[in-house]
């Protein structure tokens, strides 16, 4: 065991945290250089509250996808392109059994998103088990499930859908303190309980990691860093207040993204999906069930799928043929903005979430500025390319 | 008769280890040149050096070809001037027809338009010089290995080769192919084409070679001329292992217990080629606190035997008993192999043992993350204490346990790889080529590393190449050739040539 003293060398290092985790912060920073740049080409129009709000709503369903492929790409480079067509498969499935069956909404989804674990099933045994490379599995399910939902929909849209299933994806929280007029208090008071925990947990963790030893980060940047983010959170909360509260949907974002960010970064299984990525043998070697992986990492994309496609039709309040269509590919490039790795083995799900925000807000931006459609497709894939190139740069130079 | 090649000073270098120190070598016109010495001794990098594998600069001295200084840039110049390595493992593409695969890189076309007529009748032309009798439309994956050998060769007479590089041509072959193929030799030395044979097969040597140069560690001992008189093997064997043992090896006293370990008629067939068996009724044992050896040349089936015993990690068609500490053991993967108390160190750090874009702490634990979570859920704590404590315990050179294992050298990274499984509290370590590639200092690094674990009491199965090093620290040695066990020396009755002797007779079929 290392003593509790903090070995000096340590401290000499901040130039190679900063360079180690340059990706991470690279493109967060270009994410504040994207809205500070729309916000002043759309006269600030970016961030009037109710348009950060509609920027979440638009994109919960990449947001959604976009965790479910960080797995998959994790695992070796693999994508799963069948995302859109299962999303818009479930769809159609709930579609029918709400409006054409009359079925209750919670019977509905319970339903769609057993049916997404059974494709999950379904692929993850071709290719965990089979071996056939995802991309192939994956283009046969993005055939096959648009197939299917055409066949179900009979070419048709269906809508409307009740209040109740709209309202995920464009519901509010009620304001549990209602003293004002036009201004939600509760994204304020949430912000605030959220930030007095934050900083308390965080001040304890670096506390036990100077103790035994292992803390890395300087003062001054810990600190920076805490109140950046105490600052974001509350400024934030406060665009949240001042349109219409915390959207119901936003709620769902954010436990799947803390809850796979923490299963990606602390648990067991999470840990095997980086060892399968990084090197399948030596973790075959060390013991671990790489099929299971494989098997576990498809199986959650699908289910993954079914919630993006219950999101989306709740938000469009219809379910129809075309749905989906591209999904596949905003997630994909959502993930390899936020640097994950073509190879495997390296991404996290904030880096996918920051990436997905970026093109989210992308979008946004060049719709309000009134750009075509066709030019905001060319400016993505610039986007993309550059951030790819960026990191593959970045590797040759810290070499 | 004139020299065609002469190498002179070649010094080459991998990361601080010496590979190849000063060597001379110097071939005449028209002789098949025998090159000897054990593993690692340098034979294939001096030939890589030659053929422009490593391209002039990333070595240093000279080499002069039919009287010219040379400095190859890559295969192609070196082909330029009729120089041809076939290597060990044939680059043939299996896909594709005997008749393509011959002129591969070397097409017979006219503006980029393939001629195929003519490369039918060239290839046909070909394979009869090298009395191979098989239309050339046939695919390479049609024809066995003794074939495609000769394809081989058909491919670099295509080329215009004037020194023929083969190695270890043989070493997949059997005794019909290999003796066909030896014959050939002899029949191209009369075109006129001179021939570098690398073989461990030492009565292969002997029957055609015209010279024999015998490597060791890097440096070259000697050259023998045959002219037409006999040599014996054990004349040549002493030249490629007589060397003076110094104090390479820490001291120990072993303190050897009950029998723990047992592998009873152990059978594994190979996993792509049918029928092929691999490993042939093998039966060893292990005491506690012992260190056992297996000895033999590449390719004996080493690697083959620890893998499918560490949960069937390789082959198929397994057949035998494991016992531990008396009682048969259920192995059917690795993690079972685990839990029962294994540990196999891979013979390959960087593409079997460790994940390189991953740091020390993530890699030490990869084994052991069911000991150190709870309800599946990773406890930081305990797993950094762990990485520090193997870190300094191990003396792993590094910033901190977030250095990644791809900046670490090679000893580091192998220090590495026997954290994560003494970690794992193995009773059984098998470890495969544990020192290959890394420099003297680490290696008793990690000689001590692997006394300490026998000391505790786990029975430890020590595969090595290297035989100072089998006969430095094992206890007990068994030798095994061609799949099968041939020997089995106790420490005081072994010695290199005793090993060596075990493998020359059961090539022999002597056994």
């Amino acid at each position: 065991m290392e003593t509790a003293k903090v070995n000096p060398e340590r401290f000499e290092s901040i130039g190679y945290i900063l360079r180690s985790n340059i990706r991470q912060y690279a493109m967060l920073i270009a994410l504040i250089v994207i809205m500070i740049f729309f916000q002043i080409t759309t006269n600030g129009i970016l961030l009037v509250p109710m348009n950060v709000t509609n920027l979440i709503l638009q994109n919960s369903y990449v947001l959604i996808l976009a965790i479910g492929m960080t797995l998959c790409i994790l695992t070796g480079g693999n994508i799963d392109l069948s995302v859109g067509s299962v999303a818009a498969f479930i769809a159609a499935i709930i579609g029918t059994l709400i409006i054409n069956q009359k079925m209750s909404v919670i019977s509905a989804i319970i339903i769609g998103l057993l049916i997404g674990a059974l494709i999950g099933v379904w692929q993850g045994f071709w290719i965990a088990y089979v071996r056939i490379p995802a991309f192939i599995v994956t283009l046969a399910g993005m055939l096959l499930f648009r197939g299917l939902t055409n066949t179900i929909l009979k070419g048709l849209t269906l809508s409307p859908f009740p209040k109740s299933f709209q309202s995920i994806s464009s519901g509010y929280i009620p304001d549990f303190f209602p003293f004002f007029d036009k201004f939600n208090l509760t994204p304020i008071v949430v912000s605030i309980i959220l930030s007095i925990i934050l900083i308390f947990v965080q001040i304890r963790k670096r506390r036990a990691k100077i103790k035994s030893g292992m803390e890395l980060t300087p003062d001054f940047l810990f600190i920076t860093q805490l109140l950046l983010t105490v600052f974001a959170i509350n400024l934030f909360a406060y665009w949240l207040a001042a349109h219409k509260g915390i959207p119901i949907i936003l709620v769902i974002l954010g436990v799947l993204i803390s809850g796979y960010h923490f299963f990606t970064t602390k648990t067991v299984p999470g840990r095997y999906i980086y060892a399968v990525g990084g090197n399948e043998k030596a973790a075959k070697l060390s013991g671990i069930d790489t099929n299971k992986v494989l098997f576990f990492v498809y199986l959650n994309m699908a289910v993954l799928s079914a919630v993006a496609g219950i999101a989306f039709s709740a938000r469009t309040n219809s379910a129809f043929p075309a749905m989906g269509n591209g999904f596949e590919l905003d997630a994909i490039a959502a993930c390899f903005i936020g640097g994950a790795s073509a190879t495997g083995g390296i991404g996290t799900v904030i880096g996918a979430i920051i990436g997905a925000l970026v093109m989210g807000v992308l979008n946004n931006g060049m719709s309000i500025m009134g750009i075509g459609i066709d030019w905001q497709m060319t400016i993505k894939g610039f986007v993309l390319l550059m951030a790819v190139a960026f990191d593959v740069f970045s590797k040759n130079k810290a070499k | 008769m004139q020299a065609i090649l002469e190498m002179r000073n070649i010094t080459k270098s991998f990361g601080g280890v010496k590979a190849l120190d000063n060597v001379n070598f110097k071939v005449l016109s028209g002789e098949i040149h025998a090159l000897v010495g054990e593993n690692g001794a340098g034979k294939s990098t001096l030939m890589n050096v030659l053929s422009g594998v490593h391209p002039h600069g990333t070595y240093s001295g000279e080499i002069f070809y039919q009287g010219r200084n040379c400095t190859f840039r890559n295969i192609r110049d070196s082909e330029k001037m009729g120089i041809v390595i076939i290597h060990q493992e044939l680059a043939l593409i299996p896909y594709l027809s005997i008749g393509e695969n011959i002129f591969i890189g070397n097409e017979r076309a006219k503006s980029g338009v393939i001629n195929w007529e003519k490369t039918h009748q060239d290839a046909t032309k070909f394979l009869n010089k090298v009395g191979l009798k098989e239309n050339p439309n046939v695919l390479i994956k049609d024809i066995g290995v003794g074939k495609q050998q000769l394809v081989e060769i058909a491919k670099a007479l295509a080329k215009d080769v004037k020194l023929l590089i083969l190695d270890e041509p043989t070493a997949a072959l059997n005794e019909d192919d290999s003796n066909n193929l030896l014959n050939l030799l002899l029949e191209l030395k009369k075109t006129g084409i001179t021939s570098i044979l690398i073989s461990h097969k030492l009565h292969e040597v002997t029957k055609v070679a015209d010279s024999i140069t015998i490597l060791r560690d890097g440096a070259t001992i000697e050259t023998i001329e045959v002219k037409g008189g006999e040599i014996s093997e054990d004349r040549i064997i002493k030249g490629m292992v007589g060397r003076e043992l110094v104090d390479r090896f820490p001291k120990r006293t072993p303190k050897i217990g009950r029998v723990y370990f047992e592998v009873k008629n152990w059978n594994v067939y190979d996993p792509q080629i049918e029928g092929r068996k691999v490993i042939k009724d093998v039966n060893i044992k292990v005491h506690k606190g012992e260190i056992v050896g297996i000895s033999g040349l590449m390719g004996a089936g080493r690697t083959e035997f620890a893998m499918s015993v560490f949960g069937k990690a390789y082959g198929r068609q397994i057949s035998g008993q494991i016992f531990k500490d008396g009682h048969l053991l259920t192995i059917n993967n690795v993690q079972q192999a685990i839990n029962n108390g294994l540990a196999y160190v891979t013979e390959d750090r960087k593409t079997a043992g460790l994940i390189l874009i991953e740091d020390i702490k993530h890699n030490v634990s990869l084994s052991s993350l069911k000991k150190i979570s709870k309800r599946g859920i990773i406890n930081d704590d305990e797993e950094s204490k762990a990485a520090i404590n193997y870190r300094k315990k191990l003396n792993i050179k590094s910033s901190s346990i977030y250095h990644k294992i791809q900046n670490l050298s090679g000893g580091n990274q192998q220090k590495v790889v026997l954290a994560k499984w003494i970690f794992a509290a193995p009773d059984i370590l098998i470890l495969d080529e544990p020192t290959r590639g890394i420099d003297v200092g680490a290696k008793y690094e990690i000689y001590t590393i692997i006394n300490q674990l026998a000391d505790e009491g786990k029975a430890i199965i020590f595969i090595s190449s290297e035989l100072p090093e089998i006969l430095g620290i094992c206890d007990r040695i068994y030798v095994m050739n061609e799949g099968r066990i041939v020997g089995e020396l106790a420490k005081e009755e072994a010695s290199q040539e005793s090993i060596m002797k075990c493998i020359m007779q059961s090539n022999r079929g002597r056994y």
